[in-house]
Protein backbone atom coordinates (compact mmCIF):
# COMPACT_ATOMS: atom_id res chain seq x y z
CA UNK A 1 0.00 0.00 0.00
CA UNK A 2 2.88 2.59 0.59
CA UNK A 3 4.33 1.69 -2.54
CA UNK A 4 0.85 2.78 -4.64
CA UNK A 5 1.05 5.66 -2.26
CA UNK A 6 4.37 6.97 -4.23
CA UNK A 7 2.51 7.34 -7.38
CA UNK A 8 0.13 10.03 -5.98
CA UNK A 9 2.77 13.09 -7.34
CA UNK A 10 2.67 10.94 -10.75
CA UNK A 11 -1.02 10.77 -10.72
CA UNK A 12 -1.25 14.55 -10.29
CA UNK A 13 1.30 15.50 -12.37
CA UNK A 14 -0.28 13.47 -14.83
CA UNK A 15 -4.01 14.89 -14.51
CA UNK A 16 -2.18 18.78 -13.80
CA UNK A 17 -0.81 18.19 -17.37
CA UNK A 18 -3.86 16.60 -18.83
CA UNK A 19 -5.74 19.93 -17.94
CA UNK A 20 -2.97 22.64 -18.96
CA UNK A 21 -2.74 20.55 -22.75
CA UNK A 22 -6.95 20.84 -22.44
CA UNK A 23 -6.00 24.48 -21.84
CA UNK A 24 -4.27 25.32 -24.76
CA UNK A 25 -6.98 24.75 -26.93
CA UNK A 26 -9.80 26.90 -25.60
CA UNK A 27 -9.85 30.21 -26.46
CA UNK A 28 -10.36 32.38 -23.73
CA UNK A 29 -12.27 35.02 -25.68
CA UNK A 30 -15.09 32.97 -26.40
CA UNK A 31 -17.15 32.85 -23.20
CA UNK A 32 -20.61 30.94 -22.95
CA UNK A 33 -23.76 32.80 -23.53
CA UNK A 34 -25.04 33.94 -19.85
CA UNK A 35 -28.13 33.29 -21.68
CA UNK A 36 -28.04 29.54 -23.38
CA UNK A 37 -31.18 27.62 -22.62
CA UNK A 38 -32.53 30.90 -21.96
CA UNK A 39 -35.28 32.70 -23.93
CA UNK A 40 -33.95 35.37 -26.40
CA UNK A 41 -35.21 39.00 -24.56
CA UNK A 42 -38.25 40.33 -24.93
CA UNK A 43 -37.40 44.13 -27.73
CA UNK A 44 -39.57 46.35 -29.59
CA UNK A 45 -37.31 47.84 -32.40
CA UNK A 46 -37.65 48.87 -35.72
CA UNK A 47 -36.71 46.92 -38.71
CA UNK A 48 -33.55 48.26 -40.43
CA UNK A 49 -35.11 48.42 -44.13
CA UNK A 50 -38.29 49.59 -42.92
CA UNK A 51 -37.94 51.87 -40.40
CA UNK A 52 -41.75 52.42 -40.18
CA UNK A 53 -41.99 48.32 -39.18
CA UNK A 54 -41.79 47.40 -35.54
CA UNK A 55 -40.38 43.63 -35.13
CA UNK A 56 -40.56 42.11 -31.77
CA UNK A 57 -39.68 38.28 -31.07
CA UNK A 58 -42.76 37.01 -32.08
CA UNK A 59 -41.47 37.75 -35.43
CA UNK A 60 -39.30 35.02 -35.39
CA UNK A 61 -41.05 32.19 -32.91
CA UNK A 62 -42.36 29.21 -34.57
CA UNK A 63 -39.02 27.74 -36.55
CA UNK A 64 -35.07 27.55 -35.78
CA UNK A 65 -33.57 30.96 -36.73
CA UNK A 66 -30.38 32.25 -36.39
CA UNK A 67 -29.50 35.58 -35.34
CA UNK A 68 -26.52 37.55 -36.77
CA UNK A 69 -25.01 40.51 -34.96
CA UNK A 70 -23.38 42.69 -37.54
CA UNK A 71 -22.50 46.13 -38.35
CA UNK A 72 -20.52 48.32 -41.22
CA UNK A 73 -17.58 49.20 -38.81
CA UNK A 74 -17.01 45.63 -38.33
CA UNK A 75 -14.22 43.65 -40.75
CA UNK A 76 -15.09 40.36 -39.73
CA UNK A 77 -18.70 40.65 -40.85
CA UNK A 78 -17.42 41.80 -44.46
CA UNK A 79 -15.18 38.23 -44.27
CA UNK A 80 -18.35 36.47 -43.02
CA UNK A 81 -21.01 37.75 -44.96
CA UNK A 82 -20.00 35.56 -48.44
CA UNK A 83 -21.07 32.23 -46.00
CA UNK A 84 -24.13 34.06 -44.91
CA UNK A 85 -25.34 33.93 -48.27
CA UNK A 86 -24.58 30.57 -49.11
CA UNK A 87 -26.08 30.14 -45.67
CA UNK A 88 -29.45 31.46 -47.10
CA UNK A 89 -28.91 29.83 -50.62
CA UNK A 90 -29.22 26.42 -48.28
CA UNK A 91 -32.36 27.44 -47.22
CA UNK A 92 -32.25 25.60 -43.92
CA UNK A 93 -32.83 28.13 -41.98
CA UNK A 94 -33.67 31.84 -41.78
CA UNK A 95 -30.97 34.51 -40.63
CA UNK A 96 -32.24 37.17 -38.81
CA UNK A 97 -30.04 40.02 -39.20
CA UNK A 98 -29.16 41.95 -35.64
CA UNK A 99 -27.08 45.48 -36.74
CA UNK A 100 -25.76 46.82 -34.17
CA UNK A 101 -24.62 50.02 -33.49
CA UNK A 102 -24.78 50.88 -36.92
CA UNK A 103 -25.96 53.79 -39.05
CA UNK A 104 -28.85 53.06 -41.04
CA UNK A 105 -27.91 54.70 -44.39
CA UNK A 106 -24.30 52.88 -44.18
CA UNK A 107 -26.13 49.59 -43.55
CA UNK A 108 -28.29 49.69 -46.10
CA UNK A 109 -25.93 50.51 -48.80
CA UNK A 110 -23.69 47.30 -47.61
CA UNK A 111 -26.72 44.98 -48.32
CA UNK A 112 -27.30 46.63 -51.70
CA UNK A 113 -23.54 46.18 -52.79
CA UNK A 114 -22.94 43.04 -50.75
CA UNK A 115 -26.27 40.87 -51.14
CA UNK A 116 -28.78 40.56 -48.22
CA UNK A 117 -29.08 37.14 -46.85
CA UNK A 118 -31.57 38.18 -44.11
CA UNK A 119 -34.99 37.80 -43.34
CA UNK A 120 -35.35 40.91 -41.98
CA UNK A 121 -33.12 43.51 -40.34
CA UNK A 122 -33.41 44.48 -36.65
CA UNK A 123 -32.06 47.93 -36.15
CA UNK A 124 -30.32 47.83 -32.80
CA UNK A 125 -29.03 51.50 -33.15
CA UNK A 126 -28.11 51.93 -29.45
CA UNK A 127 -26.92 48.55 -28.81
CA UNK A 128 -29.74 47.92 -26.18
CA UNK A 129 -30.81 44.84 -27.34
CA UNK A 130 -27.40 43.63 -28.06
CA UNK A 131 -26.83 44.37 -24.12
CA UNK A 132 -29.57 42.31 -22.99
CA UNK A 133 -28.65 39.49 -25.32
CA UNK A 134 -25.31 40.01 -23.79
CA UNK A 135 -23.23 40.69 -27.39
CA UNK A 136 -19.72 42.20 -26.50
CA UNK A 137 -18.57 42.90 -30.05
CA UNK A 138 -19.83 41.60 -33.52
CA UNK A 139 -19.61 39.46 -34.90
CA UNK A 140 -21.76 37.30 -33.06
CA UNK A 141 -23.99 34.14 -33.71
CA UNK A 142 -26.97 32.86 -31.82
CA UNK A 143 -29.08 29.68 -32.76
CA UNK A 144 -32.65 29.70 -31.19
CA UNK A 145 -34.98 27.17 -31.50
CA UNK A 146 -38.74 27.19 -32.10
CA UNK A 147 -39.84 28.68 -28.90
CA UNK A 148 -36.73 31.61 -29.38
CA UNK A 149 -34.59 30.06 -26.54
CA UNK A 150 -31.00 30.65 -27.44
CA UNK A 151 -29.36 27.46 -27.82
CA UNK A 152 -25.50 28.09 -29.21
CA UNK A 153 -24.04 31.27 -29.30
CA UNK A 154 -20.98 31.63 -31.47
CA UNK A 155 -18.44 34.60 -31.24
CA UNK A 156 -16.56 35.63 -34.21
CA UNK A 157 -16.97 34.80 -38.28
CA UNK A 158 -19.21 32.09 -39.49
CA UNK A 159 -17.12 30.06 -41.42
CA UNK A 160 -18.15 26.81 -43.52
CA UNK A 161 -17.10 24.69 -40.65
CA UNK A 162 -19.71 26.90 -38.10
CA UNK A 163 -21.78 26.55 -40.89
CA UNK A 164 -21.59 22.55 -40.69
CA UNK A 165 -21.46 22.51 -36.61
CA UNK A 166 -24.50 24.84 -36.86
CA UNK A 167 -26.06 22.44 -39.14
CA UNK A 168 -25.56 19.35 -36.90
CA UNK A 169 -27.11 21.51 -34.02
CA UNK A 170 -30.51 22.91 -36.17
CA UNK A 171 -31.01 18.78 -37.25
CA UNK A 172 -31.16 17.99 -33.21
CA UNK A 173 -33.85 20.42 -32.43
CA UNK A 174 -36.14 19.32 -35.30
CA UNK A 175 -35.68 16.12 -34.28
CA UNK A 176 -36.84 17.14 -30.52
CA UNK A 177 -39.62 18.71 -32.28
CA UNK B 1 4.41 83.28 -7.82
CA UNK B 2 2.15 81.18 -5.52
CA UNK B 3 -1.00 82.72 -7.36
CA UNK B 4 0.48 81.62 -10.77
CA UNK B 5 0.84 77.79 -9.27
CA UNK B 6 -3.06 77.79 -7.43
CA UNK B 7 -4.23 78.75 -11.07
CA UNK B 8 -2.29 76.03 -12.53
CA UNK B 9 -2.95 73.72 -10.34
CA UNK B 10 -6.91 74.53 -10.86
CA UNK B 11 -6.52 74.11 -14.33
CA UNK B 12 -5.09 70.74 -14.30
CA UNK B 13 -7.97 69.80 -12.07
CA UNK B 14 -10.63 71.23 -14.27
CA UNK B 15 -9.58 69.74 -17.18
CA UNK B 16 -9.32 66.50 -15.84
CA UNK B 17 -12.72 66.57 -14.69
CA UNK B 18 -13.92 66.64 -18.55
CA UNK B 19 -12.77 63.24 -18.66
CA UNK B 20 -15.59 62.71 -16.43
CA UNK B 21 -18.67 62.03 -18.57
CA UNK B 22 -20.91 60.95 -15.69
CA UNK B 23 -22.15 63.37 -13.43
CA UNK B 24 -23.33 63.04 -10.32
CA UNK B 25 -25.83 65.10 -8.29
CA UNK B 26 -25.00 62.87 -5.69
CA UNK B 27 -21.34 62.25 -4.21
CA UNK B 28 -22.22 58.81 -3.10
CA UNK B 29 -22.99 57.42 -5.73
CA UNK B 30 -20.26 58.77 -7.71
CA UNK B 31 -18.42 56.92 -5.18
CA UNK B 32 -20.89 53.57 -5.53
CA UNK B 33 -20.44 54.18 -9.98
CA UNK B 34 -16.44 54.08 -9.32
CA UNK B 35 -16.80 50.96 -7.45
CA UNK B 36 -18.79 49.22 -9.63
CA UNK B 37 -17.19 49.68 -12.64
CA UNK B 38 -13.71 49.21 -11.03
CA UNK B 39 -15.31 45.65 -10.18
CA UNK B 40 -16.57 44.12 -13.18
CA UNK B 41 -14.63 42.72 -16.16
CA UNK B 42 -15.05 44.56 -19.57
CA UNK B 43 -15.96 41.72 -21.57
CA UNK B 44 -14.27 42.44 -24.85
CA UNK B 45 -11.09 43.86 -23.53
CA UNK B 46 -10.52 40.97 -20.72
CA UNK B 47 -7.52 41.95 -18.63
CA UNK B 48 -9.59 45.56 -18.07
CA UNK B 49 -12.16 46.89 -15.82
CA UNK B 50 -14.88 48.75 -16.54
CA UNK B 51 -13.58 51.78 -15.65
CA UNK B 52 -10.09 51.12 -17.67
CA UNK B 53 -11.82 49.77 -20.71
CA UNK B 54 -12.43 52.12 -23.89
CA UNK B 55 -14.24 49.45 -25.78
CA UNK B 56 -17.63 50.30 -27.18
CA UNK B 57 -19.52 47.15 -24.98
CA UNK B 58 -17.66 49.04 -21.67
CA UNK B 59 -18.58 52.22 -22.42
CA UNK B 60 -22.29 51.05 -22.89
CA UNK B 61 -22.34 49.03 -19.94
CA UNK B 62 -20.96 51.75 -17.82
CA UNK B 63 -23.66 54.29 -19.44
CA UNK B 64 -26.11 51.58 -18.14
CA UNK B 65 -24.98 51.11 -14.61
CA UNK B 66 -25.24 55.66 -14.38
CA UNK B 67 -28.55 55.60 -15.52
CA UNK B 68 -29.17 52.40 -13.13
CA UNK B 69 -27.58 54.56 -10.29
CA UNK B 70 -30.05 57.10 -11.46
CA UNK B 71 -32.76 55.15 -11.00
CA UNK B 72 -32.43 54.24 -7.43
CA UNK B 73 -31.13 50.80 -8.37
CA UNK B 74 -29.10 48.72 -5.42
CA UNK B 75 -25.44 47.61 -5.99
CA UNK B 76 -26.79 43.96 -6.01
CA UNK B 77 -29.50 45.17 -8.54
CA UNK B 78 -27.08 46.71 -10.59
CA UNK B 79 -24.70 43.44 -10.53
CA UNK B 80 -27.41 40.74 -10.73
CA UNK B 81 -28.24 42.85 -14.38
CA UNK B 82 -24.92 42.42 -15.64
CA UNK B 83 -24.91 38.67 -14.52
CA UNK B 84 -27.48 37.64 -16.14
CA UNK B 85 -26.27 39.36 -19.25
CA UNK B 86 -22.73 38.65 -19.33
CA UNK B 87 -22.53 35.76 -16.73
CA UNK B 88 -20.43 35.51 -14.19
CA UNK B 89 -16.98 36.16 -16.06
CA UNK B 90 -17.96 40.34 -15.62
CA UNK B 91 -16.97 40.09 -11.84
CA UNK B 92 -13.86 40.60 -10.97
CA UNK B 93 -14.91 38.36 -7.60
CA UNK B 94 -16.95 35.39 -8.87
CA UNK B 95 -19.68 34.28 -6.80
CA UNK B 96 -20.02 30.54 -5.05
CA UNK B 97 -21.19 28.39 -7.18
CA UNK B 98 -21.23 24.60 -8.15
CA UNK B 99 -19.08 25.50 -11.07
CA UNK B 100 -16.20 27.37 -9.41
CA UNK B 101 -16.65 25.61 -6.02
CA UNK B 102 -13.31 23.64 -6.62
CA UNK B 103 -11.09 26.76 -7.15
CA UNK B 104 -12.99 28.50 -4.11
CA UNK B 105 -12.28 25.10 -1.98
CA UNK B 106 -9.21 23.67 -3.80
CA UNK B 107 -6.90 25.99 -1.93
CA UNK B 108 -7.82 25.61 1.68
CA UNK B 109 -8.19 21.62 0.50
CA UNK B 110 -4.99 21.25 -0.18
CA UNK B 111 -3.62 22.74 2.49
CA UNK B 112 -5.33 20.84 4.52
CA UNK B 113 -3.93 17.72 2.70
CA UNK B 114 -0.76 18.52 3.05
CA UNK B 115 -1.06 19.05 6.77
CA UNK B 116 -2.71 16.05 7.03
CA UNK B 117 0.42 14.35 5.34
CA UNK B 118 2.54 16.11 7.26
CA UNK B 119 1.86 15.26 10.38
CA UNK B 120 1.68 11.71 9.31
CA UNK B 121 4.83 11.75 8.33
CA UNK B 122 5.99 13.02 11.83
CA UNK B 123 4.34 10.61 13.60
CA UNK B 124 5.63 8.05 11.42
CA UNK B 125 9.05 9.11 12.38
CA UNK B 126 8.67 9.90 15.75
CA UNK B 127 6.91 6.15 16.24
CA UNK B 128 10.51 4.89 14.15
CA UNK B 129 12.97 6.70 16.56
CA UNK B 130 10.56 5.53 19.63
CA UNK B 131 10.87 1.94 18.17
CA UNK B 132 15.33 2.31 17.58
CA UNK B 133 15.54 2.85 21.11
CA UNK B 134 13.41 0.33 22.22
CA UNK B 135 15.48 -2.59 20.08
CA UNK B 136 19.02 -1.29 21.74
CA UNK B 137 20.02 -4.76 22.83
CA UNK B 138 21.13 -4.87 26.43
CA UNK B 139 24.86 -6.12 26.74
CA UNK B 140 26.12 -9.11 28.51
CA UNK B 141 29.34 -9.00 30.90
CA UNK B 142 31.52 -10.25 28.69
CA UNK B 143 30.35 -8.10 25.95
CA UNK B 144 30.97 -5.20 28.24
CA UNK B 145 33.92 -5.88 28.96
CA UNK B 146 34.78 -6.15 25.49
CA UNK B 147 32.98 -2.52 24.87
CA UNK B 148 35.13 -1.02 28.05
CA UNK B 149 38.42 -2.42 26.36
CA UNK B 150 37.88 -0.99 23.54
CA UNK B 151 36.85 2.65 24.83
CA UNK B 152 39.88 2.80 27.11
CA UNK B 153 42.25 1.59 23.90
CA UNK B 154 40.82 4.58 22.18
CA UNK B 155 41.85 7.29 25.14
CA UNK B 156 45.51 6.11 25.62
CA UNK B 157 46.08 6.54 21.91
Amino acid sequence: MPRLLLFIPLALFISLSFFLWKGLSIDPRELPSALIDKPFPEFQVAALLQPERMLSKADFIGKPVLVNVWATWCPSCRQEHEQLLRIAQDNKINIIGLNYKDERAAATNWLRQLGNPYAFNIYDEAGMLGLDLGVYGAPETYLLDAQGVVRHRHVGVVTAQTWAKLQVMIQKLGVNQ
Amino acid sequence: MLRFFILVLLSITSAYAAFDTYEFKDKDKELRFHELSADMRCPKCQNQNLADSNAAIATDLKQKIYLMLEADKSDTEIVDYMVARYGDFVLYEPRFNAQNAVLWLGPGALLLLGLIVVIWLTRSRNNKNAENTEQVPELDAKQEKALQQLLNKDKKS
